[in-house]
């Protein structure tokens, strides 16, 4: 079961951080392997033929693409240690619709919010929208996986690493529009597991304004 | 377990309900379907089922709400176990998954929405790119019988309701799936025969009909 655990990463991606979030908290030893993704190697071509992209995880020789995927089979092969999906179906459907949604709306408008056109403002406003429905989800919680770091929590999380990115690109603050949510990130970055996994979001800043034309910013 | 326990709120020709229908059926489930009107007026009950979204289909077991069609079969397969619409094997389950997820990515608004949307000719592109990724669908069937292997399950499910609107792709875009892809083309006649995909699946003369309507409505036609 434990084999060899290899990651196709980049350290910024969100998605990357996603699966690195759930190795860190099950404990598990891997190989990470950054990848260029502007002049992409073969062993990311072979192992992602369809969409090749990152996050691959390879356990054992074989590959496994896309991040939530990824982090569902994490979950289910080391499933006795921490594990990040309810046992319960319904619970877990809940949390599966949950991740959905983050998967769904957060990535999208905080690009059209990073690449600075005529639309940024109204993905301003819907992301905030978003974070606020997820803060309703994670009410008291001191997770959106109750007790500890869950399915959600773990497709979240990374972008909370790209806030500062959005908020000075798009000069508006996610602390005053979502407080409870960033409480919750702060909450979350004081687990070791997770600060080990997770880049401090000024370094996310620093590549963004290095990068701003690979990343489409006009 | 009586009927009242099982609700799907549904719309005959929504392909994401038809995944519902088809899972229940094959898990011998008696459930009850409420239509949904979702031109004239979609019901108290789907706005208070599903108000992040506010679509269907919402499935209902004993009141308690699930939505997102992926979501709802992944519940109805581990609820009732039998028989298995997921293989054991982790890996395995993950490929299944992966294909799931490149289905709705790929297929479902982007390629046939570019195909049916269209105004005018439709562009040799938009029907380029359908059949390539009906192409990487048949290479991940191979030599198989399904998706899932010798038994039907998840992809399959999850992919045939799509095909009942290949034939209004078809009219409109001028090209045939079975004359590009015979080997997609083979497995949908192959899950048509079964009893619990052949009850649900429209008549595709009817969804191109109602296709036609829809896009009259938006101002395509």
């Amino acid at each position: 079961m434990a084999g060899e655990v290899v990651l196709l990463d980049f350290w910024a991606s969100p998605f990357a951080m996603r699966a690195k979030l759930a190795l860190s908290e099950k404990g598990i030893a891997y190989e990470c392997k950054e990848q260029d993704l502007l002049n992409k190697g073969p062993l990311l071509l072979q192992a992602n033929p369809v969409h090749k992209k990152i996050p691959v995880l390879i356990h054992n020789g074989r590959s496994i693409c896309e991040s939530l995927i990824i982090v569902r089979y994490i979950d289910e092969v080391w499933s006795h240690v921490s594990p990040l999906l309810p046992s319960d179906p319904y619970r877990r459907s809940q949390a599966l619709f949950w991740a959905d949604y983050v998967e769904k709306n957060i990535y999208d408008l905080g690009k059209r919010i990073y690449v600075v056109q005529e639309d940024q403002a109204e993905a301003k406003e819907k992301l905030i929208q978003c974070l606020k429905t997820l803060e309703t989800e994670l009410g008291d919680k001191l997770y959106f996986g109750g007790d500890g770091i869950g399915f959600v929590d773990v497709a979240l999380l990374p972008f909370s690493t790209w806030f500062q990115t959005y908020e000075t690109s798009g000069n508006f603050s996610i602390q005053e529009s979502c407080p409870k949510l960033v409480a919750w990130v702060e909450r979350c970055r004081e687990k070791p597991s997770v600060s080990e996994a997770l880049p401090h979001p000024q370094k996310i800043y620093d590549f963004y304004l290095l990068f701003k034309e690979a990343l489409g910013v006009k | 377990m009586s009927k009242a326990g099982l609700v799907l709120l549904d719309c005959w020709v929504s392909p994401f309900c038809m995944r519902v229908k088809i899972a229940l059926n094959e898990k011998g489930l008696q459930y009850e379907a409420r239509p949904e009107d979702l031109f004239g007026g979609k019901s108290d009950l789907l706005l208070n089922s599903n108000p992040i979204y506010k679509k269907v289909p919402v499935f209902l077991h004993d009141g308690k709400p699930l939505c997102e069609s992926s979501i709802i079969v992944a519940y109805i397969d581990e609820t009732w176990s039998s028989p298995p619409l997921l293989p054991s094997c982790s890996y395995a389950r993950a490929q299944a998954r992966f294909w799931a997820d490149y289905i709705d990515k790929k297929v479902v608004f982007d390629a046939c929405g570019n195909i049916w949307r269209s105004k005018g000719e439709v562009p040799v592109e938009a029907k380029t790119e359908f059949i390539e990724i009906l192409k990487q669908l048949e290479g991940a069937l191979g030599d198989k019988e399904y998706f899932n292997g010798d038994t039907f399950g998840f992809v399959d499910i999850v992919a045939i309701p799509l095909t009942c609107w290949f034939f209004a792709l078809e009219k409109i875009g001028g090209f045939s799936v079975a004359a590009e892809c015979p080997k997609f083309s083979s497995w949908m006649k192959r899950c048509l025969q079964r009893e619990s995909v052949a009850k649900v699946m429209p008549d595709p003369e009817k969804v191109y009909e109602f296709v036609l309507m829809f896009r009259k409505m938006q101002g395509i036609d």
